[in-house]
Protein backbone atom coordinates (compact mmCIF):
# COMPACT_ATOMS: atom_id res chain seq x y z
CA UNK A 1 0.00 0.00 0.00
CA UNK A 2 3.04 2.18 0.27
CA UNK A 3 2.47 3.58 -3.23
CA UNK A 4 -0.98 4.95 -2.99
CA UNK A 5 -1.40 8.31 -1.78
CA UNK A 6 -4.54 9.46 -0.33
CA UNK A 7 -7.00 10.59 -0.87
CA UNK A 8 -7.27 8.58 -4.35
CA UNK A 9 -8.75 10.89 -7.29
CA UNK A 10 -11.83 8.96 -8.56
CA UNK A 11 -13.57 11.91 -10.20
CA UNK A 12 -12.20 12.45 -13.69
CA UNK A 13 -15.81 13.13 -15.00
CA UNK A 14 -15.42 16.50 -12.57
CA UNK A 15 -12.37 17.67 -13.77
CA UNK A 16 -8.95 16.31 -15.05
CA UNK A 17 -5.36 16.98 -13.87
CA UNK A 18 -3.14 18.79 -16.69
CA UNK A 19 -1.33 15.80 -18.41
CA UNK A 20 2.86 16.85 -17.45
CA UNK A 21 3.14 16.95 -20.97
CA UNK A 22 0.68 19.50 -22.00
CA UNK A 23 1.75 21.69 -18.94
CA UNK A 24 5.08 21.88 -20.65
CA UNK A 25 3.88 23.25 -23.58
CA UNK A 26 1.51 25.51 -21.82
CA UNK A 27 4.52 26.73 -20.33
CA UNK A 28 6.34 28.03 -23.09
CA UNK A 29 3.67 30.59 -24.22
CA UNK A 30 3.42 32.95 -21.06
CA UNK A 31 6.94 34.96 -20.60
CA UNK A 32 9.30 37.19 -22.45
CA UNK A 33 11.13 34.35 -23.43
CA UNK A 34 8.37 32.34 -24.08
CA UNK A 35 5.90 32.66 -27.49
CA UNK A 36 3.12 35.26 -24.80
CA UNK A 37 2.36 37.49 -27.94
CA UNK A 38 -0.69 37.91 -29.14
CA UNK A 39 -2.26 35.72 -32.41
CA UNK A 40 -3.87 39.35 -33.84
CA UNK A 41 -1.12 41.02 -33.59
CA UNK A 42 -0.28 41.12 -37.69
CA UNK A 43 2.33 43.47 -37.77
CA UNK A 44 5.50 41.69 -36.06
CA UNK A 45 7.02 38.36 -35.08
CA UNK A 46 5.49 38.09 -31.99
CA UNK A 47 2.19 37.84 -33.20
CA UNK A 48 2.80 35.52 -36.15
CA UNK A 49 4.63 32.56 -33.80
CA UNK A 50 1.30 33.09 -31.75
CA UNK A 51 -0.57 32.58 -34.79
CA UNK A 52 1.02 30.08 -35.71
CA UNK A 53 0.63 28.19 -32.28
CA UNK A 54 -2.81 28.45 -32.34
CA UNK A 55 -2.95 27.10 -35.62
CA UNK A 56 -1.27 24.20 -34.79
CA UNK A 57 -3.62 23.36 -31.63
CA UNK A 58 -6.46 24.15 -34.29
CA UNK A 59 -5.10 21.46 -36.32
CA UNK A 60 -4.87 19.01 -33.48
CA UNK A 61 -8.44 19.71 -32.46
CA UNK A 62 -9.93 19.23 -35.58
CA UNK A 63 -7.79 16.04 -36.25
CA UNK A 64 -9.38 14.06 -33.10
CA UNK A 65 -12.73 14.64 -33.90
CA UNK A 66 -12.11 14.89 -38.06
CA UNK A 67 -12.99 17.92 -38.81
CA UNK A 68 -11.61 20.95 -40.37
CA UNK A 69 -9.68 23.13 -38.63
CA UNK A 70 -12.06 26.21 -40.20
CA UNK A 71 -14.57 24.28 -38.30
CA UNK A 72 -13.42 25.22 -35.02
CA UNK A 73 -14.10 28.31 -32.88
CA UNK A 74 -12.12 28.44 -29.09
CA UNK A 75 -14.52 29.57 -26.25
CA UNK A 76 -13.87 29.57 -22.71
CA UNK A 77 -14.91 25.82 -22.29
CA UNK A 78 -17.99 23.62 -23.35
CA UNK A 79 -20.46 25.97 -20.96
CA UNK A 80 -19.97 28.55 -23.12
CA UNK A 81 -19.97 26.51 -26.29
CA UNK A 82 -23.38 24.86 -25.59
CA UNK A 83 -24.52 28.61 -25.01
CA UNK A 84 -23.04 29.64 -28.39
CA UNK A 85 -24.74 27.27 -30.38
CA UNK A 86 -28.29 26.66 -28.34
CA UNK A 87 -28.78 31.10 -28.40
CA UNK A 88 -26.50 31.45 -31.22
CA UNK A 89 -28.31 28.94 -33.51
CA UNK A 90 -31.80 29.91 -32.28
CA UNK A 91 -31.52 33.74 -32.28
CA UNK A 92 -30.01 33.21 -35.74
CA UNK A 93 -33.04 30.78 -37.51
CA UNK A 94 -35.78 32.18 -35.17
CA UNK A 95 -37.14 33.21 -37.98
CA UNK A 96 -37.72 29.78 -39.45
CA UNK A 97 -39.69 28.43 -36.43
CA UNK A 98 -39.32 28.58 -32.49
CA UNK A 99 -39.24 24.95 -31.40
CA UNK A 100 -36.51 23.15 -29.94
CA UNK A 101 -35.75 19.56 -28.58
CA UNK A 102 -33.77 18.41 -25.86
CA UNK A 103 -33.10 15.91 -22.89
CA UNK A 104 -33.98 16.23 -19.25
CA UNK A 105 -30.28 14.39 -18.17
CA UNK A 106 -28.26 16.99 -20.11
CA UNK A 107 -25.74 19.06 -18.59
CA UNK A 108 -27.22 22.24 -17.08
CA UNK A 109 -25.08 24.59 -19.35
CA UNK A 110 -28.03 23.04 -22.16
CA UNK A 111 -31.18 22.58 -19.75
CA UNK A 112 -30.70 26.58 -18.07
CA UNK A 113 -29.46 27.68 -21.79
CA UNK A 114 -33.04 26.65 -23.09
CA UNK A 115 -35.01 27.93 -20.09
CA UNK A 116 -33.63 31.06 -21.34
CA UNK A 117 -34.89 31.02 -24.71
CA UNK A 118 -38.03 29.78 -23.06
CA UNK A 119 -37.96 32.89 -21.57
CA UNK A 120 -37.57 34.99 -24.96
CA UNK A 121 -40.42 33.00 -26.52
CA UNK A 122 -39.21 29.52 -27.96
CA UNK A 123 -40.87 26.18 -27.31
CA UNK A 124 -38.60 23.35 -25.62
CA UNK A 125 -39.40 19.71 -25.53
CA UNK A 126 -37.38 17.93 -22.67
CA UNK A 127 -37.38 14.75 -23.24
CA UNK A 128 -37.44 11.99 -20.77
CA UNK A 129 -34.95 8.83 -21.55
CA UNK A 130 -35.09 5.43 -21.05
CA UNK A 131 -34.26 3.74 -17.65
CA UNK A 132 -30.65 2.80 -19.25
CA UNK A 133 -30.58 6.44 -19.91
CA UNK A 134 -30.56 6.20 -23.26
CA UNK A 135 -32.96 7.95 -25.90
CA UNK A 136 -35.37 5.90 -27.88
CA UNK A 137 -35.28 7.58 -30.88
CA UNK A 138 -39.05 6.83 -32.14
CA UNK A 139 -40.02 9.33 -29.13
CA UNK A 140 -37.33 11.84 -30.08
CA UNK A 141 -38.52 11.41 -33.66
CA UNK A 142 -42.77 11.91 -32.44
CA UNK A 143 -41.76 15.45 -30.45
CA UNK A 144 -40.46 16.73 -34.01
CA UNK A 145 -42.67 19.60 -34.72
CA UNK A 146 -42.77 21.25 -38.29
CA UNK A 147 -41.54 24.12 -36.67
CA UNK A 148 -38.48 22.23 -34.91
CA UNK A 149 -35.23 24.37 -35.64
CA UNK A 150 -32.55 22.28 -32.90
CA UNK A 151 -32.07 19.38 -31.40
CA UNK A 152 -29.67 19.48 -28.70
CA UNK A 153 -28.67 15.95 -27.31
CA UNK A 154 -25.12 15.13 -25.45
CA UNK A 155 -22.82 12.42 -26.81
CA UNK A 156 -21.73 11.11 -23.14
CA UNK A 157 -24.04 11.69 -19.92
CA UNK A 158 -21.48 13.16 -17.32
CA UNK A 159 -23.10 11.58 -14.41
CA UNK A 160 -23.62 7.79 -15.35
CA UNK A 161 -21.10 8.03 -19.00
CA UNK A 162 -24.32 6.78 -21.10
CA UNK A 163 -23.43 7.14 -24.77
CA UNK A 164 -26.17 8.65 -27.13
CA UNK A 165 -26.35 7.31 -30.33
CA UNK A 166 -25.99 10.47 -32.40
CA UNK A 167 -25.16 8.74 -35.53
CA UNK A 168 -28.76 8.24 -35.74
CA UNK A 169 -30.14 11.31 -33.69
CA UNK A 170 -28.12 13.03 -36.90
CA UNK A 171 -29.59 10.69 -39.70
CA UNK A 172 -33.16 12.22 -37.75
CA UNK A 173 -32.36 15.63 -37.97
CA UNK A 174 -30.27 15.88 -41.36
CA UNK A 175 -32.81 14.58 -43.09
CA UNK A 176 -35.83 16.83 -41.64
CA UNK A 177 -33.28 19.83 -41.98
CA UNK A 178 -32.98 20.16 -38.38
CA UNK A 179 -29.74 21.53 -36.74
CA UNK A 180 -28.17 18.85 -34.43
CA UNK A 181 -26.15 19.77 -31.39
CA UNK A 182 -24.13 17.99 -29.76
CA UNK A 183 -22.27 18.26 -25.64
CA UNK A 184 -19.39 16.24 -26.68
CA UNK A 185 -17.76 17.30 -22.94
CA UNK A 186 -17.56 14.30 -21.89
CA UNK A 187 -16.84 12.19 -25.11
CA UNK A 188 -13.24 13.52 -26.56
CA UNK A 189 -10.68 11.19 -25.73
CA UNK A 190 -13.00 8.70 -24.65
CA UNK A 191 -15.37 8.02 -28.01
CA UNK A 192 -14.37 8.08 -31.18
CA UNK A 193 -15.63 10.90 -32.66
CA UNK A 194 -15.72 11.39 -36.54
CA UNK A 195 -17.80 14.61 -38.21
CA UNK A 196 -17.11 13.90 -41.71
CA UNK A 197 -19.50 10.72 -41.25
CA UNK A 198 -22.01 12.08 -38.51
CA UNK A 199 -24.15 14.35 -39.05
CA UNK A 200 -23.66 16.47 -36.40
CA UNK A 201 -23.86 20.55 -36.87
CA UNK A 202 -22.52 21.68 -33.82
CA UNK A 203 -20.19 20.36 -31.33
CA UNK A 204 -18.91 21.24 -27.92
CA UNK A 205 -15.74 20.48 -26.48
CA UNK A 206 -14.04 20.98 -23.51
CA UNK A 207 -10.18 21.11 -22.68
CA UNK A 208 -10.67 20.17 -19.18
CA UNK A 209 -12.09 16.99 -19.03
CA UNK A 210 -9.48 15.74 -21.18
CA UNK A 211 -5.96 16.15 -19.87
CA UNK A 212 -5.87 20.11 -20.61
CA UNK A 213 -6.36 23.04 -18.85
CA UNK A 214 -9.57 24.77 -17.11
CA UNK A 215 -10.65 28.21 -19.08
CA UNK A 216 -10.92 26.62 -22.69
CA UNK A 217 -13.08 25.40 -25.21
CA UNK A 218 -14.18 24.94 -28.46
CA UNK A 219 -17.40 24.97 -30.57
CA UNK A 220 -17.67 22.89 -33.93
CA UNK A 221 -19.39 24.51 -36.61
CA UNK A 222 -20.27 22.90 -39.73
CA UNK A 223 -19.41 24.32 -42.89
CA UNK A 224 -20.46 21.84 -45.34
CA UNK A 225 -23.57 22.64 -45.01
CA UNK A 226 -23.52 25.77 -43.70
CA UNK A 227 -24.16 26.46 -40.57
CA UNK A 228 -24.78 30.44 -39.05
CA UNK A 229 -24.25 31.27 -35.61
CA UNK A 230 -25.46 35.08 -34.23
CA UNK A 231 -22.41 35.87 -31.77
CA UNK A 232 -22.88 36.28 -27.96
CA UNK A 233 -19.79 37.58 -27.65
CA UNK A 234 -19.10 40.95 -29.58
CA UNK A 235 -15.64 42.61 -29.90
CA UNK A 236 -12.99 42.51 -32.11
CA UNK A 237 -14.11 39.96 -34.69
CA UNK A 238 -12.28 36.78 -33.39
CA UNK A 239 -13.30 33.33 -34.68
CA UNK A 240 -14.70 34.72 -37.69
CA UNK A 241 -17.00 36.85 -35.76
CA UNK A 242 -18.03 33.90 -34.11
CA UNK A 243 -16.37 34.33 -30.99
CA UNK A 244 -14.41 37.71 -29.99
CA UNK A 245 -11.69 38.35 -27.58
CA UNK A 246 -7.85 38.02 -27.41
CA UNK A 247 -7.11 34.39 -28.65
CA UNK A 248 -5.44 32.55 -25.27
CA UNK A 249 -2.25 31.47 -26.58
CA UNK A 250 -0.76 29.06 -23.82
CA UNK A 251 -5.31 27.65 -23.02
CA UNK A 252 -5.24 26.45 -27.00
CA UNK A 253 -1.57 25.34 -27.25
CA UNK A 254 -2.76 23.58 -24.05
CA UNK A 255 -5.85 22.15 -25.28
CA UNK A 256 -4.06 20.85 -29.13
CA UNK A 257 -1.48 18.86 -27.14
CA UNK A 258 -4.20 17.21 -24.98
CA UNK A 259 -6.31 16.41 -27.99
CA UNK A 260 -3.21 15.23 -29.90
CA UNK A 261 -2.69 13.54 -26.66
CA UNK A 262 -5.80 11.92 -26.64
CA UNK A 263 -5.84 10.81 -30.28
CA UNK A 264 -2.70 8.58 -29.54
CA UNK A 265 -3.19 7.71 -26.16
CA UNK A 266 -7.46 6.61 -26.83
CA UNK A 267 -7.53 3.13 -27.63
CA UNK A 268 -4.83 1.95 -24.84
CA UNK A 269 -6.03 3.99 -22.60
CA UNK A 270 -10.03 2.79 -22.88
CA UNK A 271 -8.70 -0.97 -22.46
CA UNK A 272 -6.81 -0.33 -19.38
CA UNK A 273 -9.70 1.93 -17.85
CA UNK A 274 -12.46 -0.92 -18.86
CA UNK A 275 -10.25 -3.59 -17.05
CA UNK A 276 -10.24 -1.01 -14.04
CA UNK A 277 -14.01 -0.58 -13.91
CA UNK A 278 -14.97 -3.94 -14.23
CA UNK A 279 -12.49 -5.10 -11.57
CA UNK A 280 -14.00 -2.34 -9.29
CA UNK A 281 -17.67 -3.75 -10.47
CA UNK A 282 -16.39 -7.45 -9.49
CA UNK A 283 -15.26 -6.10 -6.30
CA UNK A 284 -18.23 -4.40 -5.22
CA UNK A 285 -21.09 -6.32 -7.09
CA UNK A 286 -21.62 -8.95 -3.85
CA UNK A 287 -22.15 -6.52 -1.53
CA UNK A 288 -26.74 -6.74 -1.01
CA UNK A 289 -28.77 -4.16 -2.82
CA UNK A 290 -26.17 -2.24 -4.57
CA UNK A 291 -27.43 -1.38 -8.22
CA UNK A 292 -25.94 0.40 -11.24
CA UNK A 293 -27.21 3.28 -12.82
CA UNK A 294 -27.33 3.59 -16.48
CA UNK A 295 -26.55 1.64 -19.21
CA UNK A 296 -23.69 -0.92 -19.16
CA UNK A 297 -23.31 -1.64 -22.96
CA UNK A 298 -23.03 1.77 -24.58
CA UNK A 299 -20.81 3.25 -21.83
CA UNK A 300 -17.45 4.90 -21.41
CA UNK A 301 -15.02 2.62 -19.99
CA UNK A 302 -14.29 5.05 -17.26
CA UNK A 303 -17.64 5.40 -15.43
CA UNK A 304 -18.94 3.34 -12.76
CA UNK A 305 -22.37 5.00 -10.99
CA UNK A 306 -23.87 2.84 -8.24
CA UNK A 307 -26.73 3.06 -5.89
CA UNK A 308 -25.51 1.59 -2.74
CA UNK A 309 -29.34 1.14 -0.88
CA UNK A 310 -30.31 2.12 2.82
CA UNK A 311 -27.45 4.01 2.69
CA UNK A 312 -27.57 7.68 2.64
CA UNK A 313 -25.02 9.42 -0.04
CA UNK A 314 -23.46 12.00 1.75
CA UNK A 315 -22.48 10.13 4.95
CA UNK A 316 -21.64 7.36 2.05
CA UNK A 317 -18.90 10.25 0.66
CA UNK A 318 -17.58 11.12 4.17
CA UNK A 319 -17.46 7.39 5.23
CA UNK A 320 -15.35 7.44 1.77
CA UNK A 321 -12.65 9.96 2.75
CA UNK A 322 -10.03 8.42 1.41
CA UNK A 323 -11.25 8.99 -2.04
CA UNK A 324 -12.72 11.74 -4.04
CA UNK A 325 -15.90 11.02 -5.59
CA UNK A 326 -18.94 12.52 -6.24
CA UNK A 327 -22.53 11.60 -4.76
CA UNK A 328 -26.26 11.74 -6.44
CA UNK A 329 -27.26 13.73 -3.11
CA UNK A 330 -26.39 17.26 -2.09
CA UNK A 331 -27.65 17.42 1.03
CA UNK A 332 -27.12 21.35 1.35
CA UNK A 333 -30.61 22.40 2.39
CA UNK A 334 -33.45 21.39 4.21
CA UNK A 335 -35.35 20.34 0.86
CA UNK A 336 -32.58 18.23 -0.21
CA UNK A 337 -32.36 17.79 -4.06
CA UNK A 338 -31.21 14.37 -5.59
CA UNK A 339 -29.52 14.01 -8.58
CA UNK A 340 -32.38 15.40 -11.37
CA UNK A 341 -30.32 12.82 -13.70
CA UNK A 342 -31.07 9.72 -11.91
CA UNK A 343 -34.45 10.74 -10.85
CA UNK A 344 -35.02 11.31 -15.34
CA UNK A 345 -34.06 7.49 -15.38
CA UNK A 346 -36.59 6.86 -12.84
CA UNK A 347 -34.64 5.86 -9.75
CA UNK A 348 -36.63 6.67 -6.36
CA UNK A 349 -35.41 9.72 -4.53
CA UNK A 350 -33.60 7.05 -1.72
CA UNK A 351 -31.43 5.04 -4.14
CA UNK A 352 -30.64 8.47 -6.09
CA UNK A 353 -29.57 9.86 -2.80
CA UNK A 354 -27.45 6.96 -2.41
CA UNK A 355 -25.57 6.60 -5.95
CA UNK A 356 -22.19 7.23 -5.73
CA UNK A 357 -20.11 8.03 -8.82
CA UNK A 358 -16.67 6.74 -9.95
CA UNK A 359 -15.07 7.79 -12.83
CA UNK A 360 -11.49 6.58 -13.47
CA UNK A 361 -8.33 7.93 -15.42
CA UNK A 362 -4.99 7.96 -16.74
CA UNK A 363 -3.35 8.21 -13.46
CA UNK A 364 -5.88 5.76 -11.70
CA UNK A 365 -3.69 2.57 -10.95
CA UNK A 366 -4.82 -1.03 -10.04
CA UNK A 367 -3.74 -0.69 -6.55
CA UNK A 368 -5.85 2.22 -5.82
CA UNK A 369 -8.77 0.39 -7.30
CA UNK A 370 -8.19 -2.94 -4.89
CA UNK A 371 -7.66 -0.05 -2.14
CA UNK A 372 -10.94 1.72 -2.35
CA UNK A 373 -13.15 -1.98 -2.95
CA UNK A 374 -12.02 -2.99 0.95
CA UNK A 375 -12.73 0.63 1.95
CA UNK A 376 -16.24 0.83 0.17
CA UNK A 377 -16.95 -2.56 1.60
CA UNK A 378 -16.17 -1.45 5.66
CA UNK A 379 -18.04 1.35 4.75
CA UNK A 380 -21.47 -0.03 3.69
CA UNK A 381 -20.65 -2.53 6.55
CA UNK A 382 -20.49 0.09 9.01
CA UNK A 383 -23.14 2.58 7.37
CA UNK A 384 -26.06 -0.07 6.87
CA UNK A 385 -25.15 -1.40 10.66
CA UNK A 386 -26.50 2.28 11.46
CA UNK A 387 -29.39 2.45 9.21
CA UNK A 388 -33.17 1.74 10.44
CA UNK A 389 -33.86 0.94 6.68
CA UNK A 390 -31.59 -1.44 6.35
CA UNK A 391 -33.12 -3.21 9.15
CA UNK A 392 -36.75 -2.88 8.03
CA UNK A 393 -35.32 -3.98 4.97
CA UNK A 394 -33.91 -7.48 6.49
CA UNK A 395 -37.56 -7.90 8.56
CA UNK A 396 -39.30 -7.59 5.03
CA UNK A 397 -41.08 -4.35 4.71
CA UNK A 398 -42.07 -2.84 1.56
CA UNK A 399 -40.16 1.10 2.65
CA UNK A 400 -42.94 2.17 -0.03
CA UNK A 401 -45.76 1.42 2.21
CA UNK A 402 -44.36 2.94 5.51
CA UNK A 403 -46.17 6.17 5.54
CA UNK A 404 -42.90 8.85 6.96
CA UNK A 405 -43.41 11.72 8.95
CA UNK A 406 -42.18 14.07 6.68
CA UNK A 407 -40.78 17.15 7.91
CA UNK B 1 -18.95 20.70 3.22
CA UNK B 2 -16.51 21.10 6.16
CA UNK B 3 -17.78 19.68 9.35
CA UNK B 4 -16.59 20.35 12.87
CA UNK B 5 -14.68 17.94 14.96
CA UNK B 6 -17.48 17.23 16.99
CA UNK B 7 -19.92 16.19 14.28
CA UNK B 8 -16.35 14.08 12.68
CA UNK B 9 -15.87 12.24 16.28
CA UNK B 10 -19.51 11.09 16.50
CA UNK B 11 -19.60 10.18 13.21
CA UNK B 12 -16.89 8.08 13.15
CA UNK B 13 -17.24 6.98 16.42
CA UNK B 14 -21.24 7.00 17.19
CA UNK B 15 -22.38 6.56 20.82
CA UNK B 16 -24.91 3.86 21.69
CA UNK B 17 -25.81 2.46 17.82
CA UNK B 18 -28.61 0.05 17.87
CA UNK B 19 -32.27 -0.74 19.29
CA UNK B 20 -34.23 -2.39 22.05
CA UNK B 21 -37.21 -4.55 21.50
CA UNK B 22 -40.24 -1.92 20.51
CA UNK B 23 -42.75 -3.99 22.11
CA UNK B 24 -41.12 -4.18 25.57
CA UNK B 25 -43.46 -1.54 27.87
CA UNK B 26 -40.37 -0.02 29.03
CA UNK B 27 -39.17 1.11 26.02
CA UNK B 28 -40.62 4.13 23.53
CA UNK B 29 -39.64 4.18 20.25
CA UNK B 30 -39.62 7.27 17.91
CA UNK B 31 -39.06 7.16 14.30
CA UNK B 32 -38.61 10.56 12.30
CA UNK B 33 -37.84 11.72 8.69
CA UNK B 34 -38.30 10.05 5.33
CA UNK B 35 -35.73 8.45 3.27
CA UNK B 36 -37.07 10.73 0.55
CA UNK B 37 -36.45 13.86 2.34
CA UNK B 38 -32.45 12.10 2.54
CA UNK B 39 -32.68 11.39 6.62
CA UNK B 40 -34.75 8.93 9.17
CA UNK B 41 -33.78 8.84 12.51
CA UNK B 42 -34.95 6.09 14.88
CA UNK B 43 -34.76 6.67 18.76
CA UNK B 44 -35.14 4.26 21.35
CA UNK B 45 -35.64 5.12 24.95
CA UNK B 46 -35.48 2.06 28.15
CA UNK B 47 -37.46 4.03 31.20
CA UNK B 48 -37.93 3.15 34.14
CA UNK B 49 -40.54 2.93 36.58
CA UNK B 50 -40.36 6.69 38.12
CA UNK B 51 -40.17 8.11 34.26
CA UNK B 52 -36.00 7.95 34.10
CA UNK B 53 -34.38 7.39 30.84
CA UNK B 54 -32.02 4.56 31.83
CA UNK B 55 -30.69 3.84 27.93
CA UNK B 56 -31.05 5.45 24.72
CA UNK B 57 -30.14 3.73 21.63
CA UNK B 58 -30.58 5.20 17.44
CA UNK B 59 -30.01 4.18 14.14
CA UNK B 60 -29.95 6.49 11.34
CA UNK B 61 -30.07 6.88 7.96
CA UNK B 62 -28.95 10.38 6.90
CA UNK B 63 -25.74 12.76 6.33
CA UNK B 64 -22.94 13.11 8.74
CA UNK B 65 -24.81 15.92 10.89
CA UNK B 66 -28.08 14.00 11.18
CA UNK B 67 -26.07 11.12 12.37
CA UNK B 68 -23.90 13.13 15.32
CA UNK B 69 -26.83 15.07 15.94
CA UNK B 70 -28.74 11.16 17.46
CA UNK B 71 -25.94 9.88 18.63
CA UNK B 72 -25.26 13.44 20.97
CA UNK B 73 -29.32 13.22 22.04
CA UNK B 74 -28.26 9.49 22.93
CA UNK B 75 -25.93 10.84 25.58
CA UNK B 76 -27.97 13.74 26.42
CA UNK B 77 -31.01 12.22 27.39
CA UNK B 78 -29.08 9.00 29.56
CA UNK B 79 -30.17 10.10 33.45
CA UNK B 80 -33.00 12.92 32.55
CA UNK B 81 -36.62 12.15 33.11
CA UNK B 82 -39.12 12.08 30.36
CA UNK B 83 -40.19 15.33 30.71
CA UNK B 84 -37.18 16.81 31.33
CA UNK B 85 -36.20 15.28 27.61
CA UNK B 86 -38.56 16.97 25.86
CA UNK B 87 -37.00 20.15 27.25
CA UNK B 88 -33.76 19.69 25.02
CA UNK B 89 -34.03 21.92 22.24
CA UNK B 90 -32.50 21.67 18.57
CA UNK B 91 -30.67 24.79 19.14
CA UNK B 92 -28.84 23.11 21.72
CA UNK B 93 -27.97 20.50 19.64
CA UNK B 94 -26.80 22.73 16.90
CA UNK B 95 -24.77 25.27 19.04
CA UNK B 96 -22.78 21.86 20.86
CA UNK B 97 -21.89 20.14 17.25
CA UNK B 98 -21.73 23.80 15.46
CA UNK B 99 -23.71 22.76 12.64
CA UNK B 100 -23.82 25.18 10.03
CA UNK B 101 -27.41 26.82 8.86
CA UNK B 102 -28.01 23.93 6.10
CA UNK B 103 -28.03 21.36 8.62
CA UNK B 104 -30.02 23.00 11.21
CA UNK B 105 -32.49 20.62 9.80
CA UNK B 106 -30.80 17.85 11.54
CA UNK B 107 -31.05 19.31 15.20
CA UNK B 108 -34.82 19.84 14.48
CA UNK B 109 -35.04 16.06 13.75
CA UNK B 110 -33.18 14.54 16.83
CA UNK B 111 -35.51 17.05 19.08
CA UNK B 112 -38.31 15.51 17.14
CA UNK B 113 -37.06 12.57 17.26
CA UNK B 114 -37.25 12.85 21.09
CA UNK B 115 -40.54 13.63 21.43
CA UNK B 116 -41.82 11.46 19.21
CA UNK B 117 -39.94 8.33 21.55
CA UNK B 118 -41.53 10.18 24.89
CA UNK B 119 -45.16 10.64 23.07
CA UNK B 120 -44.91 6.82 22.02
CA UNK B 121 -44.47 5.62 25.71
CA UNK B 122 -47.09 7.82 26.93
CA UNK B 123 -49.31 6.35 24.75
CA UNK B 124 -48.21 3.03 25.37
CA UNK B 125 -48.84 4.01 29.35
CA UNK B 126 -51.92 5.84 28.56
CA UNK B 127 -50.47 8.99 30.17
Amino acid sequence: MSDIKLPIYLDYSSTTPVDPRVAAKMAECLTTEGNFGNPASRSHRFGWVAEEAVDIARNQIAELVNADPREIVFTSGATESNNLAIKGAANFYGKQGKHLITVKTEHKAVLDTCRQLEREGFEVTYLTPEPSGLLDLDKLVAAIRPDTILISVMHVNNEIGVIQDIAAIGEICRSRKILFHVDAAQSTGKVKIDLQELKVDLMSFSAHKTYGPKGIGALYVSRKPRVRLEAQMHGGGHERGMRSGTMATHQIVGMGEAFRLAKVEMAAENERLLMLRNRLWDGIKDIEAVYINGDMESRVAANLNVSFAYVEGESLIMALKDMAVSSGSACTSASLEPSYVLRALGLSDELAHSSIRFTMGRFTTEAEIDYIIGVIHNAIDKLREMSPLWDMYKEGIDLSTVEWAHH
Amino acid sequence: MAYSEKVIDHYENPRNVGGFDKNDPTIATGMVGAPACGDVMKLQLKIDANGIIEDAKFKTYGCGSAIASSSLVTEWVKGKSIDEAVLIKNTDIAHELALPPVKIHCSILAEDAIKAAVADYKSKHNQ
